[in-house]
C-alpha cells in the first residue's frame, strides 16, 4: 500500500484515503463549441500514458478531499512530488530528480 | 513397542508434562514444547506423507517452515475433526503440540504405508517435466470429460475443511521506527541496538520461543552466560521496554512498497482450549520506518540419488531436535556433508548419546580437529566421499558409498544405518530482501547469492547476508539495529557490542548434483521434494529448450512448493547452469514473492466476513419493514424493503397488489436512501447550470425541476429531482448508487474546473429519511399530519417543495413530486422521527384502503410511465436524445458537461439504440431482462441484435406484461413487430412507445 | 465519558472481552452539527459568533466549553454544539437559533452552512486500550506523537469513512454516517 502526501493536510496518508484522478493539466476548455470533432476527441480521449515520469491528479477523498497533482514513476510507483491544483508541473532537472517526497 | 527416541537429558521441552496427540488415528504422547515434527520423531516416526506427484513415501526433512515433505492437516481435538474444522498443509515443523491434538497424514489412499497412487512413481517416466503440457493436449475432447476431472481428483495435497471456518480472524495496523524480522543473534542484537537508541521496535519470529540458532547452538556463550540464558535476559530486557512489541509464531510474510510489511501471528493454535474471544490468527500491517532483516541462513540438500526417503534429515535439523527438543533422529546415524557444520550435528548428537556411525564428507581436504574429535568420539570419518543411493524405501535401511576423485565416482560399499543427516552448506535467507525489490549480488567464494543494495529502508545483518560465525553475526546484527534506529529516529544509537563464543563459522559447501556411478537412466535424485523435481527434469528442460530460468521453474515446477524454493533454488539453478554452460549469476535466480510461507485465508480476510464483510446500511424504517416481513434487496450497500408480501402472496403477487393500490389509492414508500446534496452558495443556480443539462438558473424558489447529470463524452450518469430551496440553495436528489460518485463529480468540477465559483456541497444523504406517498388519495394521507404547508394544488403544485413541520414540530421538506406517474409527496424528516412520522402517514394510508410498497412495484409503476433508471435503461454509452429525452436540455445554454459531445459524429449517427416499449403479440409472455431482440425470429448465425430488453415487468395498470427496449433506431420502428429468440423460441413483440400508463400525465395534478 | 459537550448514555457497547480493562465504548447523545463551508474570512466571522474559532491549522480541533469546530479540510468546518436539554427538540431548537445567529453575523459573506445534525453518530471510546482497539480497524498511526491530543482528521475504519477525533490521552471521539454505526460498533466489538 503506497503512501501519498496530501499537500494540504500535510501528512502521508496510504492510498486508500485517496482517489486516482487521470492525467493533469488537461484544462477543460473554456468554449468547447470551437472545438472541431478531432480537437474535441483528443481533449476527451486521448493521454500521454508515459513509462517513466507522469504527472496526475489525485483527491484526498478521505481526508480533506481536495483533489491535488502528482509527478508519480509509472516504472517505480514512486511519488515524485506533490502540488496544488492550478500550479505549473515542477521542473525536475530544477531539483536534481528524484529529489522531493 | 519401541523405545523412545528421546535423550534422557537436555532440551527445552518441559519434560513433565505429557501431552497427548493422535497422528493417522494413532495415539501417541510427546511433551510440553514439542513441535509435532519433533514428538513424532520422539516416537520413531519419521514417515508423515506422500510426495504431490509420484506419491513417493517422505520423511520430515528441516525443522523449520522450509519443510517441504512434513505437511499434515490438523484439528484441534477430534470433536472438531469429526464437524469438518481441519487445516490442511500445516508443515508439522511449525505446529505445536497440545492435548487432543489430531493430526493426519495427506496425499495418501487408503493408508500412509499402502497408498495406491505410489504407482505413479512406477510410471514416472510418464511424469517428466512438463508433463502436464505433453500428456493432457489431446484429443481435445479429452480435457473436459477425462483429464480434468483425474487431474481434479488426483491433485491437491490436504483436505479442504468440510465445515465453515468457525474461528475468528483479527487485524493490527502498527507503525514502528525499527521492525526487526527473527530474533536468532543478529535479531536479536539488533533489536536490543534499537530498543537501547529509544526506537520504536516490532521484534517479530515465526517460531513459539525466540533465539533461533541460540536455542540449539550447544556450547556458545554471550556475555559470559549461555546462549540461552543470554536469549531470556535480551527477551526480558525488550519485554520491559514499552515501546517495543514482541510477536513470537508471528511470520513476516510480505513486504511491500514503503516498508509495508505485512506479518501472520498464530495466537491460539498451539492452546488446547483457548479463550473463545481470541482470534485464531491475527494480520498485522505494519508500515516501519526501517527494517532490520535477520532470517538467516538455511541449509542446503544434496541431491543423491533416493536423497527424499524418511529417516533423510538436514544435519542442522538433526541438531535441532536433539539439542533444542532431546529427540534423537535415529539409532544409526550416519551425517553426509560438504562443509563443517555437520561435524557438530554429529559431535553434539553423539554428546547426547547418540549412535553416530560416520561422517562421510565430500572433500578430500577437511580440517584436522574435526576428523580428530569425531576419532575421539568413535566416530568413522571418510574424506572424499559421497552418497550415491539409499537403501530402504519408507525408511532408510542403508546408503551405498562412492569414492570421488575429481567428478569421477568408484563405488565404496554400503553402511547401514537407519537416519541419514546431509549438507550441502548454507543457503542465506534472502526472501524478504528479494521481495523488497533489492538485487542479490553472487558471491562465488561463499556459492551464494547475497543481498545487494536495498531499494527499500532495509538492511539485512547475520548470516541472511552471508555473515558466518556467532561474535560476528551478533556484531552485524549489533550494527543494523543501530544503523536502523538512527535513520529511523534521527538521533546517534550507539553499537552495542556482545562477547561471545562457540558458534563458530563453518567453510565448506557444494551446489548442484552429487556425482555418482549409478545407472543415470534408473536412479532419481530430487531437487525439489515437494514438487517432486528431480535433477533429471532440470536438465530435461534444458534439453527441451527452456534456456530462462524462469522458464525452466515454470516448466518443472522447481521452486514453486509453499518453501518457494529456499531449499531447490540453488540446486537447481547449479544443474540449470551446468546443463545452459553458463554461470550461475548469467543464468540468475528467480524473484521470490509473497508469501513467505502459505497464510490462511481467514488471517488474509481479517474481521471482512459474514455480517461485517461490507458495511450494511438500514434506513430509519428498515426496522418496521422487517416486521411487516418484507422481503429485502441489495441496493449499493443499502438493504431496501423489496415488496411487503401479505401471507400466501408470492412476490408476483404482491407486487401486483402494491401497483394496485398505488394507483387506485395510496401507497408508501421508503426513499430514504436516495443521494441528498445540499449545494449552497451565490454561484449554487450557475454550478448546477453546468453540470446538468437542464436550465436552473429560473427555476423559481419552492419548485422542482428533475435533473439529468452527462459526463463529459456525453453519456447519462445519474438523474434525480432538485429543488430549490431558496435564492442560493438547493436541495439535490440523486440515485441510490449515484449518491457517492455524484458529488465526486460535482467536486471535481468545482475544484478543478470552475474554482472561482462561491458554491460549495454537503452530503445530506443520511441527514433526511425520505417518506414517499403516491396514489391519488396521497394528499388525503399526508394532510391531516402537516402543520404548516397549504397542500392545495393552487398553493402546491406538482414539483415543488416547501419547508414546514409535521406532527406537531417535526421540521421537514415536502416535495410534491412523483416516480410513478401518480399524484404524490416526499416527505423529508429527521431520521430520529422518521419512524414515528412513517407510522402515522401508515395509519392514515391503511385506512384509505392504501398499503407499503416496496422497490420491485416502484421499478414497475415508473416502467409503466416509460421512466428510466439509470443503470437499468442506461450503460454508460446512452445521449439524453437516446431515451427521449432530448426534453430535458436546456438548448439555450451555451455549456454544460457533456453538450459538445452530444454533437460529435457517433453520437448523431443513424442506427443508434433509441428507448421503446415492447408488447409481446401473444400478451402473455413475460420477457427475460436482458434478452436480445432481433428482426428475425430465427436469425442466421452472427447476425447483430437490434437491442436488448432492459426492463420487463407484468403490469396491473395494463393487464399484460411491458418491457422497455433500447432497439436500433427504436423510435422509427414503432408499430414494427420484432422478435426476442429464447431457448424455447423466439417471442414475437409490437414496439410500441414507451409509456403505457395516462399518456397525458392528467393523474398528476388531482 | 460524559463531559460539557458530550453525553454519553449510562449503558455502554459492546468490546471484546480481550479488551484491556477500563476500556468503554459509548454513543453519544444527540448534538447539533454543522457543516459550515467558505473561505478563511467567512470562518472567522463564524468562529466568533459560535465562540470556537475555526482552526486554520489542518488537522486541528478547536473546542470551548459546549462546542467544538473541527478542521475537515481547507474550506470545510464540523460545528458541534451539545444542546441545553435532552430529546429531538432541543436539538431542533439550537440548531434553527444557530443556524440563525450564524447567518446574521455572515450577511452578505459568501458561504454554505448546513445543517448535519441527524447525519452523523459519535461514539466516545475510553480508557488504556483505545489506541489498540482502534488500530484493528484504523491505519493510523495513534502514537500521541503522531496522532497527539487535538488532532482531527476524516479517515477510514476498514470499509467505512469516518471522523477521528483524539480528546485526551486514551480518548478518541469517533463520528460517522449514521447508517455506517452498526458496522463500526459491529467491528469494534469484534475486536
Amino acid at each position: 500500500m503506497l503512501l501519498i502526501h496530501c499537500p494540504c493536510c500535510g501528512v502521508d496518508r496510504p492510498e486508500i484515503e485517496f482517489r486516482y484522478g487521470g492525467e493533469a493539466h488537461i484544462a477543460r476548455p473554456v468554449q468547447p463549441a470551437d472545438f472541431d470533432d478531432r480537437q474535441w476527441a483528443e481533449f476527451l480521449y486521448m493521454r500521454t500514458n508515459p513509462k517513466g515520469v507522469m504527472a496526475e491528479r489525485w483527491r484526498h477523498v478521505h481526508g480533506c478531499g481536495r483533489f491535488f497533482n502528482a509527478l508519480r514513476d509509472t516504472v517505480s510507483d514512486r511519488f515524485i512530488a506533490v502540488y496544488q491544483t492550478g500550479e505549473p508541473r515542477p521542473d525536475l532537472s530544477a531539483t536534481g530528480g528524484e529529489g522531493a517526497r | 513397542m519401541t523405545r523412545s527416541f528421546r535423550t534422557s537429558k537436555g532440551g527445552r521441552i518441559d519434560r513433565a508434562v505429557p501431552v497427548t496427540f493422535t497422528f493417522d488415528g494413532r495415539t501417541l504422547t510427546g511433551r510440553a514444547g514439542d513441535t509435532l515434527a519433533s514428538a513424532l520423531l520422539a516416537n520413531g516416526i519419521h514417515l508423515v506423507g506422500r510426495s504431490f506427484k509420484y506419491h513417493r513415501p517422505r520423511g520430515i526433512l528441516t525443522a523449520g517452515s522450509e519443510e517441504p515433505n512434513a505437511l499434515v492437516g490438523v484439528a484441534k481435538s477430534a470433536a472438531a475433526a469429526a464437524a469438518g474444522q481441519s487445516v490442511p498443509n500445516l508443515r508439522a515443523t511449525q505446529v505445536d503440540i497440545h492435548e487432543g491434538l489430531v493430526a493426519v497424514s495427506q496425499n495418501r489412499w487408503p493408508s500412509l504405508g499402502f497408498d495406491i497412487g505410489a504407482v505413479n512413481d512406477r510410471l514416472s517416466p510418464l511424469f517428466v517435466s512438463g508433463f502436464y503440457y505433453k500428456t493432457f493436449m489431446w484429443p481435445k475432447s479429452f480435457w473436459n470429460r477425462v483429464y480434468e476431472p483425474f487431474i481434479r481428483a488426483a491433485a491437491g495435497l490436504g483436505k479442504a475443511p468440510t465445515a465453515p471456518d468457525p474461528d475468528r480472524y483479527a487485524n493490527r495496523y502498527a507503525h514502528c521506527d525499527v521492525l526487526v524480522a527473527g530474533s536468532g543473534p543478529a535479531g536479536l542484537a539488533a533489536a536490543l541496538a534499537a530498543a537501547r537508541a529509544g526506537a520504536r521496535v516490532i521484534l517479530a519470529d515465526e517460531q513459539a520461543e525466540p533465539g533461533g540458532s541460540l536455542l540449539h547452538e550447544a556450547g556458545a556463550e554471550i556475555e559470559g552466560q549461555s546462549a540461552t540464558v543470554w536469549v531470556s535476559a535480551a527477551m526480558a530486557e525488550l519485554a520491559g521496554n514499552d515501546r517495543v512489541t514482541l510477536l513470537p509464531r508471528t511470520t513476516v510474510f510480505g513486504y511491500f512498497n514503503q516498508n509495508f510489511v505485512a506479518l501472520a501471528e498464530r495466537v491460539t493454535d498451539h492452546l488446547a482450549s483457548p479463550d473463545p474471544s481470541l482470534p485464531r490468527e491475527r494480520l498485522w500491517q505494519v508500515r516501519a520506518r526501517q527494517v532490520v532483516l535477520a532470517t538467516g541462513a538455511i541449509e542446503r540438500p544434496l541431491v543423491f540419488p533416493e536423497n527424499d526417503r524418511p529417516g533423510i534429515m538436514m544435519a542442522e535439523a538433526g541438531r535441532i531436535y536433539a539439542n533444542r527438543y532431546g529427540v534423537l533422529p535415529g539409532r544409526a546415524i550416519a551425517v553426509a556433508t560438504a562443509c563443517d557444520s555437520a561435524w557438530r550435528a554429529a559431535f553434539d548428537i553423539a554428546a547426547l548419546g547418540g549412535n553416530v556411525v560416520a561422517v562421510l564428507d565430500m572433500r578430500g581436504d577437511v580440517d584436522p580437529l574435526l576428523k580428530e574429535r569425531a576419532r575421539a568420539l568413535s566416530i568413522r570419518v571418510e574424506t572424499g566421499c559421497t552418497v550415491t543411493g539409499v537403501k530402504g524405501s519408507k525408511r532408510v535401511q542403508g546408503v551405498l558409498l562412492g569414492r570421488l576423485v575429481g567428478e569421477t565416482v568408484s563405488s565404496a560399499g554400503s553402511l547401514a544405518c537407519d537416519c541419514l543427516l546431509i549438507s550441502g552448506g548454507w543457503t542465506p535467507n534472502v526472501s524478504l530482501h528479494s521481495q523488497a525489490r533489492g538485487k542479490l549480488d553472487w558471491n562465488p567464494e561463499k556459492g551464494a547469492f547475497l543481498p545487494g543494495d536495498p531499494v527499500q529502508a532495509q538492511r539485512s545483518a547475520g548470516s541472511c547476508r552471508g555473515i558466518d560465525g556467532l561474535a560476528l553475526v551478533l556484531a552485524d546484527g549489533a550494527r543494523a539495529g543501530a544503523e536502523a534506529a538512527e535513520a529511523a529516529t534521527g538521533s546517534p544509537a550507539d553499537v552495542p557490542t556482545f562477547s561471545a563464543s562457540g558458534g563458530d563459522a563453518s567453510t565448506g559447501w557444494w551446489l548442484g548434483a552429487v556425482p555418482h556411478d549409478r545407472n543415470p537412466a534408473r536412479v532419481r535424485a530430487f531437487v525439489d521434494f515437494q514438487n517432486d523435481v528431480t535433477a533429471k527434469d532440470v536438465k530435461l528442460a534444458v534439453r527441451e529448450g527452456m534456456h530462462s530460468i524462469e522458464h525452466i521453474k515454470r516448466y518443472t515446477t522447481t521452486g514453486m512448493a509453499t518453501d518457494q524454493g529456499r531449499l531447490s533454488n540453488m540446486n537447481a539453478l547449479s544443474i540449470a547452469s551446468t546443463a545452459l554452460a553458463n554461470e550461475i549469476p548469467q543464468v540468475g535466480l528467480t524473484t521470490f514473492r509473497q508469501p513467505y510461507t502459505p497464510v490462511t485465508f481467514g488471517t488474509l480476510a481479517t474481521t471482512s466476513r459474514g455480517d461485517l464483510f461490507d458495511p450494511v446500511r438500514r434506513t430509519p424504517i428498515h426496522d418496521w419493514a422487517a416486521a411487516k416481513a418484507a422481503a429485502f434487496e441489495d441496493v449499493s450497500l443499502w438493504k431496501r424493503a423489496w415488496y411487503f408480501p401479505k401471507s400466501g402472496e408470492d412476490m408476483h403477487a404482491a407486487v401486483l397488489r402494491e401497483c394496485r393500490t398505488v394507483r387506485e389509492s395510496v401507497g408508501l414508500f421508503d426513499a430514504s436512501t436516495l443521494g441528498k446534496i445540499e449545494v449552497v452558495g451565490p454561484d449554487a443556480a450557475e454550478f448546477l447550470e453546468r453540470i446538468y443539462t437542464n436550465p436552473w438558473k429560473k427555476l423559481g424558489i419552492g419548485r422542482l425541476r428533475y435533473g439529468l447529470m452527462l459526463n463529459e463524452a456525453g453519456f447519462i450518469m445519474d438523474d434525480g429531482v432538485v429543488g430549490r430551496i431558496n435564492e442560493d440553495c438547493f436541495h439535490v436528489t440523486t440515485t441510490t448508487g449515484g449518491a457517492p460518485r455524484v458529488l465526486a463529480h460535482m467536486e471535481d468540477y468545482l475544484q478543478t474546473e470552475w474554482a472561482d465559483l462561491k458554491v460549495w456541497l454537503t452530503s445530506t444523504t443520511e441527514q433526511w429519511a425520505v417518506i414517499a406517498v403516491q396514489g391519488p388519495k396521497a394528499r388525503e394521507a399526508i394532510a391531516p399530519l402537516v402543520d404548516d404547508i397549504d397542500l392545495a394544488t393552487e398553493a402546491m403544485p406538482h414539483m415543488s417543495v416547501r419547508e414546514g413541520h409535521v406532527m406537531g414540530g417535526i421540521p421537514c421538506r415536502l416535495f410534491r413530486m412523483s416516480f410513478t406517474g401518480e399524484a404524490g409527496y416526499e416527505i423529508n424528516v429527521p431520521p430520529s422521527r422518521a419512524r414515528q412520522v412513517w407510522e402515522a402517514v401508515f395509519a392514515n394510508v391503511e385506512r384509505l384502503g392504501g398499503c407499503a410498497y416496496g422497490t420491485e412495484t416502484m421499478h414497475v409503476l415508473r416502467a409503466e410511465k416509460g421512466y428510466i433508471i439509470v443503470g437499468q435503461e442506461t450503460d454508460g454509452t446512452v445521449t439524453p436524445d437516446d431515451v427521449g429525452m432530448a426534453w430535458a436540455i436546456g438548448k439555450a445554454k451555451p455549456d454544460f458537461v457533456g453538450k459538445r459531445s452530444l454533437a460529435r459524429p457517433d453520437l448523431v449517427a443513424p442506427g443508434r439504440k433509441q428507448l421503446v416499449g415492447l408488447l409481446t403479440r401473444d400478451g402473455r409472455a413475460l420477457l427475460e431482462e436482458g434478452a436480445q431482440v432481433t428482426a428475425e425470429a430465427d436469425p442466421a448465425p452472427r447476425t447483430p441484435a437490434l437491442g436488448h430488453v432492459t426492463s420487463s415487468y407484468m403490469s396491473a395498470a395494463a393487464g399484460r406484461p411491458i418491457a422497455l427496449a433500447m432497439i436500433a433506431n427504436g423510435r422509427a420502428r414503432h408499430g414494427e413487430i420484432l422478435h426476442v429468440p429464447m431457448p424455447n423460441g423466439a417471442i414475437a413483440v409490437e414496439v410500441v412507445p414507451p409509456l403505457f400508463v395516462d399518456p397525458e400525465g392528467s393523474r398528476l395534478n388531482v | 465519558m460524559s463531559d460539557t459537550l458530550f453525553h454519553a448514555p449510562a449503558e455502554a457497547l459492546a468490546l471484546p472481552p480481550h479488551a484491556a480493562a477500563g476500556t468503554a465504548l459509548h454513543r453519544a447523545g444527540p448534538l447539533v452539527r454543522f457543516v459550515f463551508r467558505g473561505d478563511s474570512g467567512a470562518a472567522a466571522k463564524v468562529g466568533e459568533a459560535f465562540g470556537v474559532s475555526l482552526p486554520q491549522t489542518p488537522l486541528a480541533a478547536g473546542r470551548a466549553g459546549d462546542r467544538a469546530a473541527l478542521w475537515q479540510g481547507p474550506d470545510e468546518w464540523l460545528l458541534l454544539a451539545r444542546p441545553a436539554a435532552d430529546g429531538p427538540q432541543a436539538v431542533d431548537g439550537l440548531a434553527r437559533s444557530l443556524a440563525g445567529e450564524l447567518a446574521a453575523v455572515l450577511g452578505d459573506t459568501p458561504h454554505s452552512l448546513v445543517d448535519v445534525s441527524e447525519r452523523n453518530i459519535a461514539l466516545l471510546l475510553e480508557g488504556p486500550g483505545v489506541a489498540d482497539l482502534l488500530n484493528a480497524h484504523v491505519f493510523l498511526d495513534l502514537d500521541p506523537v503522531a496522532f497527539p491530543v487535538g488532532m482531527v482528521t476524516r479517515t477510514l475504519f476498514t470499509k467505512a469513512e469516518i471522523v477521528l477525533w483524539r480528546t485526551g490521552s486514551d480518548r478518541f471521539v469517533l463520528e460517522c454516517w449514521r447508517s455506517f454505526a452498526p458496522y463500526v460498533e459491529g467491528l469494534l466489538a469484534e475486536g
